[in-house]
């Protein structure tokens, strides 16, 4: 009995995807994958009607629980649970019994006795979401840990490859900039990878760990080689707290030979298409006037993960078992 | 007088190279006699199946007093250490306040003495208020017995200073003993540089943080004719470049922990904070490179690192948790466990004759013979058992080794011809 998830009607068990918790690309088979981009095709039909709504969610509480500031990763997530009638409680660091001093475990058991059915959650430290699910029962989702991964970032990236792309088996996606840092970078190559795509990791030997050769990537530290052989050129955030550790020289010399300019999109296959997770340092890893160019989808990587992110709740709560 | 017999036990001795089956008896403090013995007057204790050999002796255990009585006690830790076997352990001396002057050092041998479980040996601080900056008192420390200084949880980074203490501390016969890591190349490490690290997001400190500093104090071993303790080590770099040095004759010894003989940098991937230790789990190449050293004595002894911390440190995010964990009761279980013939004499050696040798510890470590001091360990090499199924002596709950099943348990452990520990239970 697979129903439209857009009417609200649940899938059987409701956990399609083989996983009770989302902390990490690497759990996800590519047929879960699937499920979830598929299912997210539903969900962004409910993103452009006057109602804006479904009652997949109804009576389940979503908590988001950001330990680090975080505006858009933090919306979606809310407007895509409240788009799926769920109850949405934000809980953030700032103003809240964190800044107290209360620990993540005690955290983890109030939201638990509160009956929370999932928890969001973004938190500076690396491995965190998966610490916090040991201590509940609700489905955690990890929406960006540290250094480590940020998963939907992924699904909502693969997603918006797939509407220009029949298929991922041998996209060619070179993922820029400071992969060592970037939870984007590991989660994105973990996803693109496991879809069949060719990934290239680009970068500064000092922002490119070696062992991720052992992820199924290439390495490359010479952008210009590698943009002929790109068709999805994925730009990450390039911190300006990096300069001051001496991972690179200046931002001057980051962007002359990693940034991507007007100049250099000319040398992308035709149809090769750009992307950012945001937010951008316009002028450092992306020219002001790249992000503007029609074949960058940095606004669509935005409206698709609303659709992505209702998907993935829906999958992991298993809809309204009413 | 009391007297004991112990019989029946294969008496496993490096110091007098003693290994069979034989009895043991003592009468109040002093081992009587060694060999088949007519009970006589005195009370049996039947010992077969069981090794006997010198108590064990551990070069590194934070008991945490001053300072940290909520983690542990010498109290604590010493009861901790006779469950484990030991007779003698070394209290490392970053307390709160840190053991560089004579008061605290004197306090925490008095607090060992009065706990009574094992002789406790505080070992105290190169420079003061563990700063790396001034040398403490090391003469007047010595006199008052303290046989290893170190300032170990930091690593003395100045060339010039290491220097200093190597060279002066010769005039006492005292061991320097360093915590390897060359701090800029370390900064804000959470585990081992590797291919673990840049999976699960980890920063990570290479190998060669490590090394550079083992290079470097081995260097200064040789240009000072000092004593040097290289403890803890944890890469496979740094126990090439001991080699070498012991090659080139220098006074070096160095040491290694049950965890790091156990586990490695891809154990970390459930983000186990009792798995975060400092250094931290290398490679599994490291892994076999540290257990080759031991059993060749590159690697001269087993020493615990023994770290307790409270629940509410370690019972939080992987880079929050304050690295190290437990390891005085699972230690000679852990090292047993290590494959499946464990090599009894070299495995006492390690953990008992040597340790002891380092310490300057005549009362420890063996020989097993007449006259000498009964400090003694029985152990069941074969037993199995799963840690945490009963509770740890020790404050400490953050074992690495929890819930895993290891074999080798402790049955007796006499301190001075007292039972310390009887058939497996501590005695009041």
């Amino acid at each position: 009995m697979k129903e439209s998830p857009a009417t609200g009607r649940a899938r059987e068990g409701g956990h399609g995807l083989g996983v009770s918790h989302l902390l990490s690309m690497t759990q996800l088979t590519p047929e879960a994958i699937s499920t979830i981009l598929e299912t997210a095709d539903s969900f962004r039909e409910v993103g452009t009607r006057i109602i804006k709504k479904v009652p997949a969610l109804r009576g389940r509480t979503v908590v988001n629980l950001f330990f680090e500031a975080s505006t858009r990763t933090r919306i979606s997530f809310e407007i895509a649970a409240k788009r799926l009638s769920a109850d949405v409680i934000n809980f953030s660091s700032s103003g809240s019994s964190v800044s107290k001093g209360e620990s993540l475990k005690d955290t983890a058991l109030t939201l638990e006795a509160m009956g929370a059915d999932a928890i969001v959650v973004r938190h500076s430290s690396s491995g965190a979401p998966q610490t916090l699910s040991r201590w509940v029962r609700a489905s955690v989702v990890n929406a960006g840990d540290g250094t480590h991964e940020h998963p939907t970032q992924a699904l909502l990236d693969l997603y918006t490859v797939r509407e220009h792309f029949p298929s991922f088996e041998g996209l060619r996606v070179a993922i820029v900039g400071d992969v060592l840092h970037s939870r984007v970078a590991r989660s994105g190559t973990h996803g693109f990878s496991r879809m069949g795509a060719e990934v290239t990791l680009v970068g500064p030997p000092t922002l490119v760990p070696a062992e991720a050769a052992a992820w199924g990537a290439q390495i490359s530290h010479d952008l210009d080689a590698v943009l002929p052989k790109t068709d999805v050129c994925y730009l990450l955030r390039v911190q300006r707290e990096r300069q001051r550790l001496q991972f690179f020289p200046t931002i001057r010399e980051y962007a002359r030979r990693y940034g991507l300019t007007r100049e250099r999109v000319g040398a992308l296959p035709e149809g090769a298409l750009i992307m950012h997770p945001g937010p951008m340092n316009r002028g450092v890893e992306i020219a002001s006037d790249v992000a503007d160019l029609p074949q960058s989808l940095i606004t669509d990587q935005v409206t698709n993960g609303i659709a992505v992110r209702m998907a993935l709740l829906y999958l992991l709560l298993g809809g309204s078992e009413a | 007088m009391t007297a004991v017999l112990l019989r029946g036990g294969r008496l496993v001795d490096p110091a007098s190279g003693h290994d069979a089956t034989t009895d043991v008896l003592i009468e109040d403090e002093t081992v009587e006699a060694v060999g088949s013995k007519a009970p006589g007057r005195a009370r049996v204790v039947d010992c077969e199946g069981l090794v006997l050999a010198p108590g064990l002796v551990d070069l590194h255990a934070h008991l945490r007093e001053p300072g940290r009585e909520e983690a542990e006690t010498v109290e604590t830790g010493s009861r901790a250490a006779a469950a484990g076997g030991y007779t003698a352990i070394c209290a490392m001396p970053n307390t709160d306040p840190v053991a560089d002057t004579a008061a605290v050092v004197l306090e925490v041998r008095n607090l060992g003495e009065k706990a009574g479980s094992v002789d406790v040996l505080p070992a105290a601080a190169i420079t003061r208020g563990l700063e790396g900056e001034t040398l403490v008192e090391m003469g007047e420390l010595a006199e008052l017995g303290v046989r290893l200084f170190t300032d170990d949880g930091r690593c003395v980074q100045s060339a010039q200073l290491m220097r200093m203490a190597l060279e002066y501390a010769r005039a006492f016969d005292v061991v320097v003993s360093q915590h390897a890591q060359e701090n800029s190349l370390a900064e804000g490490w959470q585990m081992h540089e590797g291919y673990a690290s840049a999976l699960l997001g980890l920063r990570g400190a290479p190998a060669e943080a490590e090394a550079t500093i083992v290079a470097r104090d081995l260097l200064l071993a040789g240009l000072t004719g000092g004593r040097l303790h290289l403890t803890h080590l944890s890469a496979a770099l740094s126990v090439e470049l001991v080699a070498g040095g012991k090659a080139r004759g220098l006074r070096a010894t160095a040491d290694v922990t049950p965890h790091h003989l156990t586990f490695c940098d891809e154990d970390l991937t459930g983000y186990d904070t009792n798995l975060r230790v400092n250094p931290p789990l290398r490679t599994a190449e490291d892994r076999t490179a540290l257990r080759r050293a031991l059993a060749d004595a590159t690697l001269d002894a087993v020493a615990t690192d023994h770290a307790p911390h409270t629940v509410e440190d370690k019972e939080v995010e992987f880079d929050q948790a304050l690295p190290g964990t437990t390891g005085l009761e699972t230690a000679l279980a852990a090292v047993l466990s290590l494959g499946p013939n464990p090599d009894l004499p070299t495995i006492v050696e390690r953990m008992s004759t040597t340790p002891a040798r380092i310490l300057g510890l005549a009362d420890h470590g063996g020989p097993v013979a007449p006259g000498r001091p009964a400090n003694l360990v029985a152990f069941d090499p074969a037993a199995e058992w799963t840690v945490g199924e009963r509770p740890f002596a020790s404050r400490g709950r953050n074992s690495a080794f929890l819930g895993r099943t290891l074999r080798g348990r402790v049955v007796h452990t006499l301190l001075r011809g007292r039972f310390t520990v009887q058939d497996g239970e501590a005695v009041e």
